[in-house]
This record gives structure tokens, C-alpha cells and sequence, in this order.
């Protein structure tokens, strides 16, 4: 580029030391339209005017083979610093320019975050489901089967398969719904013990969940309620068995290690019989309107089962003993939930079942 | 069982207070359900001795008494019949508070009384508000009424189980808490009432298996109008029983202490001689009670020779009650057999504190003893001289005192853990059950005899509850149960039906749980035709057939829902139902059913959803997915169903093994039902066969198809009555295996097109299993589709 030489050509339309000052000028004018530029387009004018082919920095830079070879070298570091700079300042803005574009465009796009949500919503299962879920899946996890049996039943299998003869004065135990046909409908989920021992023989674990129905009705009854029986039948069974499995359950299901305590009592298919009574979830035991102040909740009754209830199902009472309880699903799932009115279960009131979702 | 703690401890004391003595109660099965205070709350009132009683100076039924209370005399006026100069009675002093009123000096017609003399209904101390209550010359002017009766006591109300009828009684109680604390029981002297008289009146048992034992005696010149002393009558009250007359009395009194009924008849009104028989066909019986009685043949008698005067155990007759005007009196002490009784009380309505004893066993060797304890009762408060006891038995009948057996080994085994030896036979002996250790064949045992008040023990596990009951239950130790654990089957094509369940929680469904009797009127709207199953006693005629579908009870639910302003509602319930009044087997007369109903918003209210309604196709959708559960085939078609709407109601038929079945049906109810219903909205509803829904189609792996799909859409137009299954499986048919998806994108009626036509968006999605198809193929393919639809359908491109 230098090679005619300074001196041969001297400059026309600038004398020696003209050339500085112009290089500063343009390049100041330069950097003040790139930094007033409002936009991509008025950048890219700006860039052909000051460094495109005819660019004013361009043209200077054509200019400097005129000068005197000696102040070639200089002036022409002088220009191309002066274009370096005007395309760092026009690259720089560029990148600003479309940072603020974009920004602009996601504030546009901005959403209220805190509108809800577009769902279909879900349903629930009811509160006595999911509690008879919980005690199912403590039970299967011992190694019970989970069996269920019909809510109409015959005679036999509600009360005389279970040491309860026609007349038996403790038939008045429970206030039974009898129907036209001389069914009735199941007091107890018992009767599903019975068919289970006639169907097969020891070893026996079965837990059987189900409705069943007592004519009475008040705040504390519903002529219908859920049941849970257990039976265990198998060789060297006894009442500490017995108090292993209540104990063991009572505390599993409220996760938590409740005093329990055992009173005799009196049930026509065990011998012996037991009522058991949990410490009180909601006080702990120090008395409260769920108790009735007495610190205890009566949870379930239970037993060895009577010989005559294995013997009437073909099972010999020598050499097999074995325990059963059974408990209302119902009032655990109350307790557990902390519903403190029964009706309130069987009302299905979307908003009380909703709550269990 | 109610009784006074006070009254227990003179039979028996222990040195436990009465929480302890009330654990101790409970803790051996004898269940204590309540202890009250036995003072009313009456304060400021004191004995008080009627000096003089002068008539009231301007009325004639009113006195002006002059009463000492201890202090000095004050002036009462007083209006009792029974007041008189010398008796104590009740003195309220001005300032004292009795239940529900405060006594202030009064003026009354003009002469100012100083407090007021009270009868036992002012006091709450019993029902009698005739006259002043009249106290023991014993008790002490002045003394604190409520000290003077022992007030400072405690009722105990005791939950028995049918097994513990030793318990009714007081002796029982305190039989039970001596051997609960291993110290003596006094039972209070009975020394026997020698005759005065030799009246005898004849009794024959015709009926020995009903009443083994008849004990009678006849008493002459008894008073039943003189008043029953105070602490009779307050025992009465602490143990929940009203005072009446004083024969009544006594025999209430000897019933609780003893255990024994009694039953005392107007021997005037009894014709010759007294029969123990059953009943014969006709017999009928005004009961004491006034109730009129149709007598069935199993029912026990006391008869005379005119006829019933009696039922044996439970109730006296009308025409042979004591009343005011009784002077002579035939007495009934007898043992009648717990069978003879069984249910007779309950039979007849007429369920008695002797009924309920006689039912759960009275011991059979305690009849003397109760009749001493009565006659001397009787004439100290009524008067009278008594005859000789007559004795009339069926000896025969008498109950054997059973000999039980408890092998140790038993015991063992059946307790889990070892009750020693010694022990045992202190437990055995405390219950008089005179143990003797014995070598049996299977090891060591006991062998008892079964005291006759207790019916309760048989057999050998109810010795072993014996022992664990005083031995305490809650000292016995806990195992986890060991058993063998075989594996778990689980059947492949069986889905349970909880996951049914899961399904419409997903689907946004809240599970209802609702009774299984319903209203008849329900089922016919909802179920026309069924018969459903009856119930002989139901609660109410709204619960009085066993559902034969889960739609009655949903419609309950969703209207208890729409009654409370819930307009979007979703309920669903699994449960079994009756369909049938077969009188076929328990097992097969059930059948599990998952049913569902809908109305409301297709959406929960929100910003980003419409507010459009569901329709037919919302809830077909839901279907679809309880469908999907299982995953069979299935087919829908129009249902017939009269409790549907006939144009949007479907039912459902599965293909499973046995072919194409039935199972279940879904749609809008029926305008005609919704109005009568009163629904004011549209309603939908489902319902299926649980059980057919749970046969799953085994999944099995189909590949995943590599080869370049190709998407053609027609729009073809059809006769209205052409439905979407009939096209959809016409094209199948043509297209067979490269078909990979169909779908119908659009359907569209009006503007346009025909009235009579509808217009269908087919979306054919082809794909070839194993090659990639040619632009030729698809255009033939799609060719033979339209060809075929336009044979089958008449339909064009639109």
C-alpha cells in the first residue's frame, strides 16, 4: 500500500498534519450516531456511511497513499484504529439493541402467574375407603388374604354357625333387619369366617372387610356400617397371638405406639372373649368429648374362637385354636380423620368427601 | 345393673376407693357405664318433727304445723294428707335450694311459713308428691337430711354382657368383688319366718321342663297401705327402681339383692289352685301393664282354674294384681328354666327386670332363702302372718351341676403363656368352683363344679377365660402370630375392583357410600321392572327394599347435593346390589356394581375454561375410561332402558370368552324421571356390572410401527341416521392392518348441507407394518375406502 512511496504524492486535499484532526472528527461523529442509534437498521446505515466502500473512513484510508511516505505508517494506524473502534461501537450497540428488542418482546409475552392453574379436577376416594384401604394393606403386609362374602344372609351362617341357636338369648345382641324371603341382612361380617373355614381348612389369615347392617339409628348408629373381621386359625394358637395381632394393628394403623388394654367380655362365637379399648388418639389419654372423658376408646371386640364354631365348620378344635376380631371401619376412619359426627359419612355431601381427595 | 355403693359395701368392702373399685369392675368384664352422685343437690334441708298441726285459719286442707328442727319450733304451713303431730319428715329451712326451686319464708292466705316440709318428688328422692316424706322416728331433729340417709353415695351402673346373669344382683356384684380382691363377702341374715298360720294353697307343676321349682307360701293381713320405709325405698331409687306399694317393693328389693324374682298375687283372686303349665291355643291375658295378650303355646303359664293369671317369669296378670284393698297374698318364689323364658319377653314386647333374669339363669338353689328374706321383709313393713313354705317340685328338671374339665396342657395352649399351678386353684377356688387336681389321660387337668349361679361355664375354654379374667387379661404378654407364608396368587386377567374405582377418581368422580335399602318408589323410577328385595322390619318405608341398582341412592346423594347449592356434581359408588327377590342362595344373589351420576358445568368454574354443560358424549368419556380399565372389546349400542332418555342412552356390551355380554348401560336420565325427581337439570348417569368391567384383556407387546406414516382426511356426507361406529367400521374393513389410527375429527350439521345429512371428518392415519407406503397405494386405498362408503352409506365427498 505504501509502496509509491511517501513524497511522490503529496497530499491534495490535506497538508502534512491535516489528517489527524480529521480522523478524531469523523471518528467522534461516528461514535456519537452509533450511540444515538435507536434501532438495527439506523446501525447498519451508520456502518456504510462511516465504513462501507465509500465510507468516510474508508475514503480517508484511500487517502493516505497522498501523503509523504514517512507519515504513511502513522496515519494509516491512525484510521484503521479509528475503524476498529466504530465497529466495536456499532457491534456492541447492535447486541444492545436486540437484547432490549427482546426483552420488550418477553415483557409482551408476560402472563399473571397467579392465575389458577387449567385442570380438570379430581375426584376422591371416600374417607371409609381409604380406611379400609389402610387396614387391608397392614393386614396383607402379615400375611392375611383380604376376602369378602354376600350382605344378605342366611340364618345359618349370621347366627347358627356362629354358637348361635334359634332363641339363643344373645341373638338379642344385635337389632337385626330381617328380610320377606327369611334372609337377613348380615350383623356382622362373621358369616364370611364361616364360609371361608367351610370352603378350606388351616392354616387360615383372612381379614374380611365389608357393609353390614343393624336396625339402629341415633347421633353414635347407622343401620349400615362397615365391619372389618380377622380370623387366624392354625395349630398352637393362643391368647397371647391374640393380643400380638390387636396390638400390633391398633398401633400400625395410627402409626403411632398406643396403650391398649383387654377387658373379658362376652361374644357367643369366642371363648375367651375380649373387649379391647385403645388409649384416646384425640387426648392422648387424658380425657376429652371423644372419649367421653375416660381417656379410652373402645376399638373392637375379639376371642379364641368357640370350639363349636370350628367343629360346626369341620375344623378340629384339638388340634387347631385360632383367635377373630372384629371392628367398625367406620369410627376408626372418624378417629382417624377427626370427623366428629357419623351421619356425616353417609350424607355425601360433595364438599365433606372433596376433603379426602 | 344400677346399684348403690354404699349398699355393695355392706355386702362386701375392699380397700379400693370407687375408681379402683370401678376399674377393677371393668377390668373383669363386668363393665362399669356410668357412677352418678346419689344426692339429688338439695341443700339446707334437715329432719324435722311435726310438734303440733293445727287447721288453718282461713283454709280448710291447709295446717299450720309447729316443726322442731332442732334448734327451736317454727311455723310451716303445709297441705300433705299425711301430716300429723309426731311425724318426721322433710324440713326445708328458709334459705335452702331444692331441685329447681329456692324456699324463702312465704305467707300463704295469710299466715307466714317458715321453710316448708317436703315429700320425696320435691326432694327428687321418688316419685311421691302426695304427701310429706315420713323419715325413722330413729333419725334426729335437726340432722342434715342428706347425712341421715347416707346421701354420700355413689350410683354404679354396670353394662352386663348375656353371659354374667350371676351379676344382677347385689350378692352377685359382691360375690364378684370379694374374689376380685380375695376378701370375705357377708351376705345380711335371713333367719327363716316361722309360720303362724297353717294356710297352704295348692300348686301343681304341669309343666316340670318350664318350671323345675315352685316355692309358695300365703300371707294374711298384710297392709298395703302403710308406706314403704325410707332406706327400702331409697335402695329402690339408687338402683333405678321406682317405689310403688310396699309388696311391689319388697319384691324389687329381694329381685336386686338376690337376684331373685318375685311375683305376689291377690290370693283372694286366685279360684282353687295355682297351675304351671304352657299355654293353650286362644288363651289370651290382660297383663298388669293393661296390655291385652294373644298367649302362642310355647308361652309358660301360672294359671288358676279359671284360667291365665299370669306369664310365668315376665309379667302378672290384671286379674290377679295386688292392689289397695289386698289383705291376703299368695307368694311366687320360683326357678323357671332359662329355655322357658327365652325369648317370650322379647316376643310379647314385655321385657321385665324378672325376664331378663330368669333368661340369663337364676340359681336354682336360692329360692328358700329369698322367700325368707321377703316375708320377713314384707311383715315388718306391711304386717301380715304367714303360712308355712310349700315346696313343689319337678325334681327331675332341676339343672345338674355341671362337672368341667381343664387340662393344663389346654390351658397352655390356649393362653399362649404359663399361669402357674397355684395360682389357678386360688382362682378356682375364690369363684366356688371346689377345684380338684387331677392325672388325666392328656396330663395333668382340674376338674370343677360349677357353682348354680353360674350358667355360664360348659366347657373347657370357659375355664381358661376364668383364669385369664381374674388373672388379669392385660397381664398376659403379646407374639406376633407365626405362621407358614405361602405366596400370593394373583390372576392375570383379574383387575380388582378398587382400580375401577381409581379410574373415576381420575376422572374426577367423588366415591359415595349410600345405604343399601331404599326407597320402592326409587327403584321403580329408576330400575322399572325390578323386583327388589323386601325387608320384613325396615327402619322406615324410605329404606325398605334392598337396592337393585346404585342409581336410587345416587340420586339421593346428588340431591342432598343439589339441595345445598352444589350444581357441579360428580358422586360414583362401588357396591354390591340385589337384583332379584329370588330367595336363591346369599352367595348368588348378590352382584358387585360401579355405578355413577353427573351434572352441572363440564368444568369447574375458572377464567380459562366455558361454562357449557356436559352432555351424553362427557360422560360417554368417562365410561370410555372405566372401559379402558379392563381394556376387553366392547360394543355400543341404543338402550332400551326406561329410565333413560331414549335418543342419548346407550348401553354396553363386552366381548369377553363367553361372547358379547351385557354390562351396564349409561345416559341421560329420562326427562320424565328428571321431573319427577325434580332435578330441574340435566342428569347422567352410568352403571356396570363390577365384575364384567374387572375381566382385563391380557396386554401383550405389539411392535411399535418404524415405517413412515401418511395422514389423509375426507370429509364425506351421510344420512343422519348413519352412526359414527357403522363408518368408523366400514373403513376398518377395507383398510385393515395399514390402518394405525382412525379418527373422527368433525362432525357437522347445517348451513350447507342437507337437513336430512350430517357431515363426517375422517382423519385416516396409514401405515404399512413392514415397508413404506407408495404414493399409489395410499391413492388406491383411500379409493376402495370411499368406493366401500358410498356402496355401504351412499355418502359423497363433501
Amino acid at each position: 500500500m505504501d509502496r509509491r512511496g511517501p513524497g511522490r504524492h503529496a497530499p491534495q486535499d490535506s497538508g502534512p498534519g491535516g489528517h489527524a484532526p480529521k480522523v478524531d472528527d469523523i471518528r467522534t461523529r461516528a461514535l456519537a450516531e452509533v450511540a444515538a442509534a435507536g434501532d438495527a437498521r439506523t446501525l447498519d446505515e451508520i456502518r456504510v456511511r462511516f465504513l462501507g466502500r465509500r465510507g468516510d473512513l474508508t475514503g480517508l484510508l484511500k487517502s493516505v497513499g497522498k501523503l509523504p511516505a514517512d507519515e504513511r505508517p502513522a496515519a494509516g494506524a491512525d484510521i484503521n484504529a479509528a475503524k476498529r473502534a466504530v465497529e466495536l461501537a456499532i457491534d456492541r450497540r447492535g447486541a444492545e439493541l436486540s437484547q432490549e428488542q427482546l426483552a420488550r418482546a418477553l415483557e409482551e409475552e408476560a402472563l399473571d402467574v397467579t392465575l389458577p392453574g387449567r385442570r380438570q379436577d379430581v375426584g376422591s376416594l371416600h374417607p371409609v375407603t381409604q380406611t379400609l384401604r389402610r387396614i387391608e394393606e397392614i393386614f396383607v403386609g402379615a400375611g392375611y388374604e383380604v376376602v369378602t362374602g354376600p350382605e344378605i344372609e342366611d340364618d345359618y351362617h349370621n347366627f347358627e354357625a356362629l354358637n348361635l341357636p334359634a332363641n339363643h338369648p344373645a341373638r338379642a345382641m344385635w337389632d337385626t333387619f330381617y328380610l320377606e324371603d327369611g334372609h337377613v341382612l348380615r350383623t356382622h361380617t362373621s358369616p364370611v369366617q364361616v364360609r371361608v373355614m367351610e370352603r378350606m381348612g388351616p392354616p387360615i389369615r383372612i381379614i374380611c372387610p365389608g357393609r353390614v347392617y343393624r336396625r339402629d339409628s341415633d347421633l353414635t348408629h347407622t343401620p349400615m356400617f362397615h365391619q372389618v373381621e380377622g380370623l387366624v386359625v392354625d395349630e398352637g394358637i393362643g391368647f397371647t397371638d391374640l393380643k400380638g395381632a390387636v396390638v400390633g394393628f391398633v398401633q400400625r394403623f395410627y402409626d403411632r405406639e398406643t396403650e391398649v388394654r383387654f377387658r373379658p367380655s362376652y361374644f357367643p362365637f369366642t371363648e375367651p372373649s375380649a373387649e379391647v379399648d385403645a388409649q384416646c388418639v384425640h387426648c392422648g389419654g387424658a380425657g376429652c368429648r371423644v372419649c367421653g372423658y375416660t381417656g379410652w376408646l373402645e376399638v373392637m371386640g375379639c376371642g379364641m374362637v368357640h370350639p363349636n364354631v370350628l367343629s360346626m365348620s369341620g375344623i378340629d378344635p384339638e388340634r387347631y385354636t385360632g383367635f377373630a376380631f372384629g371392628f367398625g371401619a367406620d369410627r376408626l376412619a372418624m378417629l382417624y380423620y377427626g370427623v366428629d359426627d357419623l351421619r356425616l359419612l353417609f350424607e355425601n355431601d360433595q364438599r365433606f368427601l372433596q376433603q379426602f381427595a | 345393673m344400677r346399684f348403690s355403693e354404699r349398699w355393695l359395701r355392706e355386702w362386701v368392702d375392699p380397700p379400693v376407693d370407687t375408681d379402683g373399685l370401678c376399674e377393677q369392675l371393668t377390668g373383669a368384664g363386668l363393665e362399669v357405664d356410668g357412677v352418678a352422685p346419689a344426692h339429688p343437690g338439695f341443700e339446707g334441708v334437715v329432719v324435722g318433727t311435726v310438734l303440733r298441726s293445727e287447721t288453718h285459719p282461713t283454709s280448710g286442707h291447709l295446717r299450720v304445723c309447729a316443726v322442731e328442727d332442732g334448734v327451736g319450733t317454727v311455723a310451716v304451713v303445709c297441705g300433705a294428707p299425711n301430716v300429723r303431730p309426731g311425724v318426721k319428715a322433710p324440713l326445708a329451712r328458709v334459705g335452702a335450694r331444692l331441685p329447681g326451686m329456692a324456699v324463702g319464708a312465704r305467707e300463704i292466705q295469710g299466715v307466714v311459713s317458715d321453710g316448708m316440709l317436703c315429700s320425696a318428688a320435691e326432694l327428687d328422692l321418688g316419685d311421691d308428691g302426695d304427701g310429706i316424706l315420713e323419715l325413722p322416728d330413729a333419725f334426729a331433729p335437726g340432722e342434715e337430711l342428706g347425712g341421715a340417709l347416707g346421701l354420700a353415695d355413689r350410683c354404679i351402673e354396670l353394662d352386663l354382657t348375656p353371659n354374667r346373669g350371676d351379676c344382677l344382683s347385689l350378692r352377685g356384684v359382691a360375690r364378684e368383688v370379694g374374689v376380685l380382691n380375695d376378701v370375705a363377702v357377708r351376705a345380711p341374715d335371713c333367719p327363716a319366718v316361722a309360720p303362724t298360720i297353717d294356710d297352704v294353697f295348692p300348686v301343681e307343676i304341669a309343666a316340670g321342663e318350664g318350671c323345675p321349682r315352685y316355692l309358695s307360701r300365703v300371707i294374711r293381713g298384710v297392709d298395703t297401705g302403710r308406706p314403704t320405709p325410707v332406706w327400702l325405698r331409697e335402695r329402690l331409687r339408687r338402683s333405678g327402681l321406682r317405689s310403688i306399694d310396699p309388696v311391689v317393693d319388697v319384691t324389687n328389693y329381694v329381685l336386686l339383692e338376690l337376684g331373685q324374682p318375685m311375683h305376689a298375687f291377690d290370693l283372694d283372686r286366685l279360684e282353687n289352685r295355682v297351675v304351671v303349665r304352657w299355654a293353650r291355643p286362644g288363651e289370651s291375658l290382660a297383663m298388669l301393664d293393661g296390655r291385652e295378650v294373644a298367649l302362642e303355646p310355647d308361652t309358660l303359664l301360672i294359671t288358676d282354674d279359671r284360667g291365665p293369671v299370669g306369664m310365668a317369669g315376665v309379667m302378672g296378670g290384671a286379674n290377679s294384681a295386688v292392689g289397695p284393698d289386698t289383705r291376703n297374698i299368695f307368694m311366687e318364689c320360683a326357678y323357671f328354666s332359662p329355655e322357658a323364658i327365652h325369648g317370650t319377653a322379647r316376643r310379647y314386647g314385655l321385657q321385665t327386670d324378672a325376664s331378663q333374669r330368669y333368661e340369663r339363669g337364676v340359681d336354682y338353689t336360692l329360692q328358700e332363702a329369698a322367700m325368707e328374706r321377703a316375708i320377713a321383709l314384707l311383715i315388718e313393713v306391711a304386717g301380715g302372718e304367714a303360712g308355712p313354705v310349700a315346696v313343689t317340685e319337678s325334681r327331675p328338671h332341676l339343672p345338674a351341676r355341671r362337672t368341667v374339665r381343664l387340662r393344663r396342657r389346654r390351658l397352655d395352649l390356649l393362653v399362649g403363656e404359663v399361669v402357674p399351678d397355684g395360682e389357678v386353684d386360688r382362682i378356682f377356688e375364690r369363684l366356688e368352683f371346689a377345684p380338684r387336681r387331677e392325672a388325666g389321660e392328656d396330663g395333668p387337668e382340674w376338674r370343677i363344679t360349677a357353682p348354680p349361679h353360674r350358667f355360664d361355664i360348659a366347657i373347657e375354654e370357659d375355664l381358661v377365660e376364668e383364669v385369664c379374667r381374674i388373672h388379669g387379661y392385660n397381664r398376659i404378654g403379646r407374639d406376633d402370630p407365626a405362621a407358614a407364608l405361602p405366596l400370593r396368587k394373583i390372576p392375570r386377567d383379574i383387575v380388582p375392583p378398587a382400580r375401577l374405582a381409581d379410574a373415576l377418581v381420575a376422572a374426577g368422580y367423588r366415591e359415595a357410600i349410600t345405604y343399601s335399602f331404599v326407597e320402592p318408589g326409587l327403584v321403580e323410577l329408576l330400575a322399572p321392572g325390578a323386583e327388589p328385595v323386601r325387608i320384613a322390619n325396615p327402619m322406615s318405608v324410605d329404606q325398605s327394599v334392598m337396592r337393585t341398582s346404585l342409581l336410587p341412592g345416587l340420586v339421593g346423594a346428588l340431591r342432598t347435593n343439589l339441595a345445598r347449592q352444589q350444581n357441579r356434581v360428580r358422586l360414583f359408588e362401588l357396591g354390591q346390589c340385589f337384583p332379584e327377590a329370588s330367595g336363591a342362595a346369599p352367595e348368588a344373589s348378590m352382584v358387585l356394581r360401579v355405578g355413577g351420576i353427573a351434572c352441572g358445568p363440564r368444568f369447574p368454574e375458572s377464567w380459562a375454561t366455558a361454562t357449557d354443560g356436559i352432555d351424553f358424549h362427557d360422560v360417554k368419556g368417562d365410561v370410555e375410561r372405566l372401559l379402558d380399565v379392563g381394556g376387553l372389546a366392547y360394543r355400543i349400542a341404543r338402550s332400551a332402558d326406561r329410565a333413560l332418555h331414549p335418543g342419548q342412552s346407550a348401553a354396553v356390551f363386552l366381548h369377553d370368552r363367553e361372547g358379547d355380554r351385557e354390562a351396564g348401560r349409561f345416559g341421560r336420565l329420562h326427562p320424565e324421571v328428571e321431573s319427577a325427581l325434580d332435578l330441574g337439570v340435566p342428569v347422567f348417569a352410568f352403571e356396570f356390572d363390577a365384575d364384567a368391567l374387572g375381566v382385563g384383556r391380557a396386554r401383550t407387546h405389539r411392535p411399535v410401527p418404524r415405517f413412515p406414516r401418511v395422514r389423509r382426511d375426507l370429509a364425506i356426507v351421510v344420512d343422519r341416521a348413519v352412526s359414527a361406529a357403522e363408518v368408523e367400521s366400514a373403513v376398518r374393513s377395507v383398510l385393515g392392518d395399514i390402518l394405525s389410527s382412525f379418527t373422527l375429527f368433525d362432525v357437522y350439521q347445517g348451513k350447507s348441507i342437507d337437513s336430512n345429512e350430517k357431515s363426517l371428518g375422517l382423519g385416516l392415519t396409514l401405515q404399512h407394518p413392514s415397508r413404506t407406503l407408495a404414493d399409489d397405494d395410499i391413492t388406491r386405498h383411500v379409493d376402495m375406502t370411499l368406493r366401500r362408503l358410498k356402496a355401504d352409506f351412499g355418502a359423497r365427498l363433501r
